[in-house]
């Protein structure tokens, strides 16, 4: 699937949702399941300091494609990176580069998306992008 | 007694909603509401009365200076600072502090020792760090115990004839721990250091007496005091004022000026630099108006029964646990639930429509000494109710349902 696929994949899961509290459940129930980074990659150097959570992020290139791993110590946190994981996870770094995070506002969770939100995602969404830089560069 | 659906009406704010929720906000230790009083106030100024300080001959300018330099009487009295001009209109507690900081370079030499307390908020940890790379100086820490106390045997054991400056939070932000401030001053002068105090949380919350305190410099802010942001003071004794140099370069703070030589304003001029917040200054003395009208006895007592009835409340859910639980604290509790991150409670509350504090309140180093990446905090003001507490209560063993 194109990275707009799984976009709008998540978009009509979410709209399934009636309120605040089964989008946030859900959420919460992906940051439970997801076995989401080998413990051997939560180190300083992946390490991504939100002020408020922690983020971790690690990235493989699986020939042509990249593969994100992450966690973070809030499950809130980590729910929302399950859903940025299943987007940009699993693609050409040139697509990863192209796309934007707008559907987040679909889905109702813009405000954890926010600069000013210091939890950490918006560290992670940059990192995500200069791993695709430094893998796109290693491809060429 | 205090009437607190009287005064809530006094705060239009607290009468929206966050979503779709009526308002509780309890986050009074990061910025108290404003009442209308006080909005009032501000308003009048840009609408009747706004123009420079200080150097205009129009009326419009007379009257902005009358108003500002009451505001200035009212700061003073309320502290009962001995002269007018010891009250030095700042940008807030920050600023406060570096301008001491900054008048402190001239004055330490290498070897001389500044000692803070384990409790203090980042802003008060980095202008003496920075102080110290200048001098040369060295910074000295007096430790915290498990209740989030000072422990004062060791602050005698590093007071010695190099410490020229003792710097400490009359209130902890992130703890609520009052501090033996009247100790800590009388056993600094002892050995002949100044002391500075940080009543950025103590303000809201209790009337210091600076002549009674015998403190050389007081700090603090109006936006903690049912003020406007961005205007505070610095009170410092005389003595004290005249030995500091200058901070700021501008307007207002010459008396003559050549290109060979500048001679400096007096008291408090000296160090008001530029145009300062007019309307926030003369909103400041509204708000110490507004909260004597309610009068620091009152709100000490009906929020030392938020205090008491919250923790009670807190205390009975299973896994929570209380940080800082000093015998003399304020209206600020500290907690996490077991295994649950506090950004995930802070998030689900406010979805609530509840504000608190999550993570670590900018005070880093006494998470450090807990262990623990950050707390919950909820802080009262006199504005807040036991309703309040009940519904927060509730929401909170939701949020504790759902990330459980």
């Amino acid at each position: 699937m194109t990275i707009e696929e799984v976009q709008n994949e998540i978009i009509d899961e979410f709209s399934m949702f009636e309120d605040w509290e089964e989008r946030y459940q859900y959420m919460i129930d992906l940051g439970k399941d997801l076995p989401l980074i080998d413990e051997k990659y939560k180190t300083n150097d992946n390490i991504i300091k939100g002020c408020q959570s922690k983020v971790w992020v690690h990235a493989d290139l699986d020939e042509d494609k990249i593969n994100f791993t992450a966690d973070s110590d809030a499950i809130i946190t980590k729910g929302i990176i399950a859903i940025l994981i299943r987007v940009f996870s699993n693609q050409h770094p040139k697509d990863i580069l192209e796309a934007n995070t707008d559907f987040i506002d679909a889905i109702g969770l813009k405000e954890h998306l926010s600069p000013t939100r210091a939890n950490g995602l918006v560290s992670m969404i940059k990192q995500l992008k200069l791993y695709a830089i430094a893998y796109q560069t290693q491809l060429k | 007694m205090l009437d607190v659906q009287k005064i809530r009406k006094d705060f239009p704010i607290l009468n929206r909603t966050v979503n779709g929720k009526p308002l509780i906000y309890f986050d009074n230790a990061a910025t108290s509401q404003t009442p209308q009083q006080v909005i009032d106030v501000i308003v009048d100024y840009y609408s009747n009365y706004n123009a420079n300080i200080h150097r205009g001959v129009h009326s419009l300018s007379q009257e902005a200076t009358d108003a500002y330099e009451q505001a200035r009487l009212k700061i003073q009295k309320h502290f009962n600072a001995k002269h007018a001009h010891e009250i030095i209109y700042t940008a807030g507690t920050t600023h406060s502090i570096n301008l001491v900081a900054n008048g402190f370079s001239s004055l330490l030499k290498k070897g001389d020792e500044i000692i803070v307390s384990a409790l203090e908020h980042h802003s008060n940890i980095v202008p003496w760090q920075m102080l110290c790379e200048r001098t040369g100086a060295v910074l000295k820490v007096i430790p915290m115990n498990e209740d989030g106390e000072l422990v004062m045997s060791a602050y005698d054991a590093l007071l010695n004839e190099n410490t020229k400056l003792v710097f400490v939070n009359h209130i902890s932000n992130a703890l609520g721990t009052i501090n033996p401030i009247e100790y800590i001053i009388e056993k600094a002068h002892a050995v002949g250091a100044a002391v500075l105090v940080d009543g950025a949380q103590s303000c809201p919350h209790l009337k210091p007496d600076v002549q009674a305190l015998d403190v050389d410099f007081y700090v603090c802010s109006a936006h903690k005091i049912c003020g406007p942001t961005g205007v505070g003071m610095l009170y410092g004794k005389e003595a004290w004022l005249n030995k500091l140099p200058p901070y700021q370069g501008g307007g207002e703070m010459i008396a003559e000026v050549t290109f060979e030589k500048t001679t400096y304003a007096d008291l408090p001029h000296k160090f008001e630099a530029g145009t300062p917040n007019i309307a926030g200054g003369i909103a400041f003395g509204a708000a110490l108006d507004y909260m004597n009208g309610i009068g620091f006895e009152n709100i000490a007592t009906y929020e030392n029964e938020l205090l008491a009835y919250g923790t009670e409340q807190l205390l009975k859910i299973e896994g929570l646990k209380i940080y800082g639980t000093a015998k003399e604290k304020t209206s600020v509790i500290s907690f996490n639930v077991a295994n649950i991150h506090p950004y995930d409670i802070g998030t689900i509350l406010d979805k609530m429509g509840i504000a608190v504090r999550t993570g670590h309140h900018c005070a880093q180093p006494i998470m450090d000494f807990y262990k623990i990446p950050g707390t919950i905090r909820a802080s009262f003001m006199f504005y807040n109710t036991k309703e309040e507490i009940d519904a927060f209560i509730i929401a909170l063993k939701k949020a504790i349902m759902m990330l459980s």
